[in-house]
């Protein structure tokens, strides 16, 4: 059993033995933002917030987020509303496929979290880990600064 | 929609709510229908029926159903603005529906920037024909003539004030009839949407995190499989211990057909341990030493690649010219690498129906050879395209399909999900092929070129399961009764494959185009962005300015001594003028580059400019700035052409300077992200996109037209930096570093 507050709730989960976290939070939780991408923490599809840090969920085990608070795609938005940052990434089209976007505004949101005003290249260092096939990148800077502007 | 699995024929038109039928239309014809039909465009040539399109629903909605899907290239909300404007209806009026073969026309494979030309005309000419019908039954039932009345949102309005809808006319009935192709289009002026950068539909349900994609599918009661495949392409499966499997918790069965092997259990995480635990078991013949390896793949192609065809021949040869200059270029393997593992979902209902959900770009053809794959009908594979992650091209959603089918044969009743593994994903998708190009020119002695010879050398771009044959599907060929893979094939044009793009656009007094071609497939290839235009558009880009720089002249205005087109040459001068290609300043270690193409030779035009920064002491280039124009012909929606050309512009840079597929004599090596690095955002220049619209002209697709321009620019931009001229792609740090070593 896994006890942690997800999205500001507070949840228990019964699962298997060495379940991820993201197939605990996909599967059993019908959380759709964090996506299996790699499975070997090198890309950032799955990013999660964990005690408001990004997390890699496809490599961290279930039971590591015991207690702790759990945030994903969905902690951001108000039902159909799109929260500021999730806006900003539909004003700027900041998306191809949009399959790693939630990784990616998981991140961006850890970043402003602790930085509102962050520069352009501290947008990017934030960034570099979560990768984008599309070549959406471009986008997705402008979107973050203009949620954060 | 995701949520509920739909199975049946008849859940499927409810869930729809569109297809009732109470009374057909099929014998109307339009007022001022010519005698003769009009030829029919695009897609509509082969799905005439008006209702196979569109159908009028009596909830006030209008229900749009197309062929292509969306790859994230944004057509089904192009198609939409088209439908939307012909049908004189606001947007949110409209439900889409793309890809599923039960309901939608079959407009084959959504491909090769296909969308725009075939789709959207008939789109159009689709709607424009039944906002006609509808006028006409206005006209009737108001007793007004159709040329009083108007129409505002769906709602018909005459003369004398009295009104009717498009719901009330039609209520329950669909139109049965065959497209004459004769309905006028709306005038361009009037457009409300066409033209506009409408924000994609679909992005907003992906970017708050509700189920959008074939991966997030969570099916009632689904298994979860998971494939384990042969540690190498021709490895055959001796023999293997299932028990270790079969004991695993939540295992419901392992599945083994020849050397086909899978596993199905009630979780993802434990199909994959039960699935390396059968890898830890099996025991595979594994033949070695028999492929080139990545370094040695372009003699091997030079070796193999016999089979040669010269497509283009014009002009009559100088005989001479002051001098001859040659040069070649070397383009190794790509990956798609989307970033999501490929996916599907499968079910065998007791109905006798597979029903596959997946994210195929040929659902029609891939279903057909699923069915002969399987032994069944192809009417009884029933494939729903569901989005996936990005796949620029034939990625493995086919093989998930086939495979997820495969497993869910072996469980009837439930839905088996199957995504696989990255290293899976890595090793077995079909690549891009290696290819090698030369170019010979005679110069007479201002540099101009007199005569051009292009040659290159190449395996298949294009092995589509969307032709019916089950031997395209990678599992089909590791059944106990395998399909054996049919040899590759090359096509000429107007589409070309290793071909596409060969044919330099430029007029030169005599120039031959020669494809040398092998149907051998050292490593699995398809259709990747572009095809064969990358690696063509590579190399006569970066010749373009060898000759330049032999003959003493700026590499822009040595490409206008030889482009005729208009349209071509206001790109062309368009990204030079935005970049500020005349007021640039060289800098130490800094470059400028300028490259064009016309994709297809015909489709859209595309120029691009780049800045590159090359570190003198370890090679390291980076892009500084990126500027490019673009003319997709008439433009739906500027802002998803942007999006496009800023993502295969960021997309040719990663190819361009980091990948290659890695493999030695046995197998692949290349399988993951840190064995097969691709461009991260500190790496991503920002990109300058400028549009010229050319009203009334064709609709053209962007989605792989700056694939070449991009690799071209960067070739020359590292040149002009270091004046060192580097031809074998990709750029890597070492090889510049050999390069500036001398
Ligand atoms: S899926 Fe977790 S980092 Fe790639
Ligand atoms: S938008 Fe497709 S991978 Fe990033």
């Amino acid at each position: 059993m896994v006890a942690f507050r997800l999205n500001g709730e507070n949840v228990d989960v019964d699962v298997p033995e060495n379940t991820t976290l993201l197939e605990m939070l996909s599967l059993d939780l019908n959380e759709y933002g964090p996506k299996f991408g790699c499975g070997l923490s090198q890309c950032g599809a799955c990013t999660v917030l964990v005690d408001g840090e990004p997390v890699v969920s496809c490599e961290t085990d279930a039971t590591a987020v015991t207690g702790r608070s759990v945030e994903t795609l969905s902690a951001l938005n108000d039902g159909d509303t799109a929260g500021r940052l999730q806006q900003a990434f539909i004003d700027e089209q900041a998306a191809q496929c949009g399959y790693c976007t939630s990784g990616i505004i998981m991140r961006a949101q850890a970043l402003l979290d602790q930085n509102p005003n962050p520069s352009e290249s501290e947008v990017r260092t934030a960034l570099n880990d979560n990768l984008c096939r599309c070549g959406s990148q471009a986008r997705v800077i402008r979107a973050v600064m203009r949620a954060a502007g | 929609m995701l949520d509920q699995f739909r199975t049946t024929r008849r859940g499927l038109m409810k869930a729809g709510g569109y297809l009732t039928v109470a009374f057909s239309l099929s014998g109307w014809i339009p007022s001022g229908a010519a005698a003769q039909d009009a030829e029919l465009p695009g897609d509509l040539a082969d799905n005439p029926m008006l209702n196979s399109w569109i159908a009028i629903n009596e909830d006030g909605t209008v229900t749009l159903k197309i062929g292509k899907v969306e790859l994230g290239q944004g057509t089904k909300t192009s198609a939409a603005q088209i439908a939307a404007d012909e049908l004189y209806i606001d947007m949110d009026r409209l439900e889409v529906i793309s890809g599923d073969t039960w309901v939608v026309p079959n407009e084959g494979t959504t491909a090769g920037s296909g969308s725009a030309p075939n789709c959207f005309p008939a789109v159009q000419a689709a709607s424009a024909e039944v906002r006609g019908m509808l006028l006409e039954m206005a006209a009737e039932q108001l007793g007004q003539p159709a040329d009083q009345l108007t129409i505002e949102n769906g709602t018909i309005t005459a003369g004398d004030g009295s009104e009717t809808t498009y719901w009330d006319l039609v209520s329950g009935g669909e139109f049965e009839r065959e497209a004459s192709g004769n309905a006028a289009l709306m005038p361009i002026e009037e457009q409300r949407y066409i033209g506009q950068p409408i924000p994609r539909l679909d992005l907003p349900a992906k970017i708050i995190g509700r189920p959008a994609y074939v991966q997030d599918i969570r099916a009632e009661n689904m298994a979860h499989g998971k494939i384990v495949r042969p540690p190498t392409y021709d490895a055959t499966l001796e023999s293997v211990d299932t028990s270790v499997a079969e004991g695993m918790p939540g295992v419901i069965a392992v599945v083994r057909d020849g050397s086909f092997l899978g596993v199905i259990a009630e979780r993802d995480g434990q199909a994959l341990a039960a699935a390396n635990a059968l890898a830890e078991n099996a025991s595979w013949n594994v033949p070695e030493g028999n492929l080139p390896g990545n370094d040695g793949i372009f003699d091997w192609l030079q070796a193999e690649a016999t089979d040669s065809t010269e497509y283009v021949n014009t002009g009559s040869p100088s005989g001479g010219g002051a001098k001859t200059m040659e040069a070649t270029y070397y383009r190794p393997y790509h990956m798609h690498g989307s970033i999501g593992t490929s996916a599907a979902v499968a079910q065998m209902g007791d109905d006798g129906v597979m029903t596959i959900q997946n994210a195929s770009q040929s659902v029609f053809g891939t279903g057909q050879s699923i069915a002969a794959m399987l032994g069944m009908e192809p009417s009884n594979v029933h494939m729903q395209h569901i989005d996936g992650s990005g796949c620029y091209g034939h990625n493995m959603a086919d093989d998930a399909a086939a495979d997820a089918a495969l497993l869910a044969r072996a469980l009837p009743g439930r839905p088996v999900r199957l995504q696989y593994t990255r290293e899976q994903e890595h090793k077995w998708e079909p690549y891009g092929s290696a290819m090698v190009m030369n170019i010979r020119a005679n110069v007479d002695d201002e540099g101009n070129v007199l005569d051009w010879h292009y040659n290159n050398w190449s395996t298949g771009h294009s092995t589509r399961p969307s032709g019916g044959d089950p031997g395209q599907l990678l599992s089909a060929r590791y059944l106990e009764e395998p399909f054996e893979q049919p040899p590759g094939r090359d096509w000429g044009p107007s589409s070309y494959g290793a071909g596409r793009n060969a044919e330099a656009k430029y007029v030169f007094p005599h120039q031959t185009m020669t494809v040398n071609f092998t149907p051998k497939m050292p490593l699995r290839v398809s259709a990747t962005r572009g095809l064969g235009a990358f690696a063509n558009v590579f190399a006569i880009e970066s010749f373009m300015d060898e000759l330049a720089s032999d003959a003493g002249v700026d590499p822009l205005e040595y490409r206008l001594r030889f482009l005729e087109d208009e349209r071509a040459r206001a790109v062309l001068m368009k990204t030079a003028e935005e970049f500020g290609w005349d007021d640039w300043e060289p800098q130490r270690g800094r470059g400028r580059g300028i490259a064009f193409a016309q994709y297809k030779n015909y489709a859209a035009i595309t120029a691009i400019a780049l800045e590159v920064q090359v570190n003198q002491r370890n090679g390291r280039v980076s892009v500084v700035r990126a500027t490019a124009a673009n003319d997709s012909g008439h433009m739906v929606n500027p802002d998803n052409i942007a999006n496009q050309i800023e993502g295969g512009l960021i997309q040719s840079l990663s190819w361009a300077l980091k990948e290659e597929v890695r493999f030695d004599d046995t197998q692949v090596l290349s399988n993951d992200w840190a064995s097969y690095p691709i461009l991260t955002f500190n790496e991503v220049p920002n990109i300058d996109v400028h549009l010229i619209n050319s009203p009334g002209q064709p609709y053209l697709g962007t989605g792989e037209t700056s694939q070449g321009p991009t690799v071209g620019a960067l070739a020359n931009a590292i040149t002009n930096a270091t004046g060192v001229r580097y031809r074998r792609l990709p750029f890597l740090p070492s090889r510049i570093s050999d390069g500036l070593r001398g």
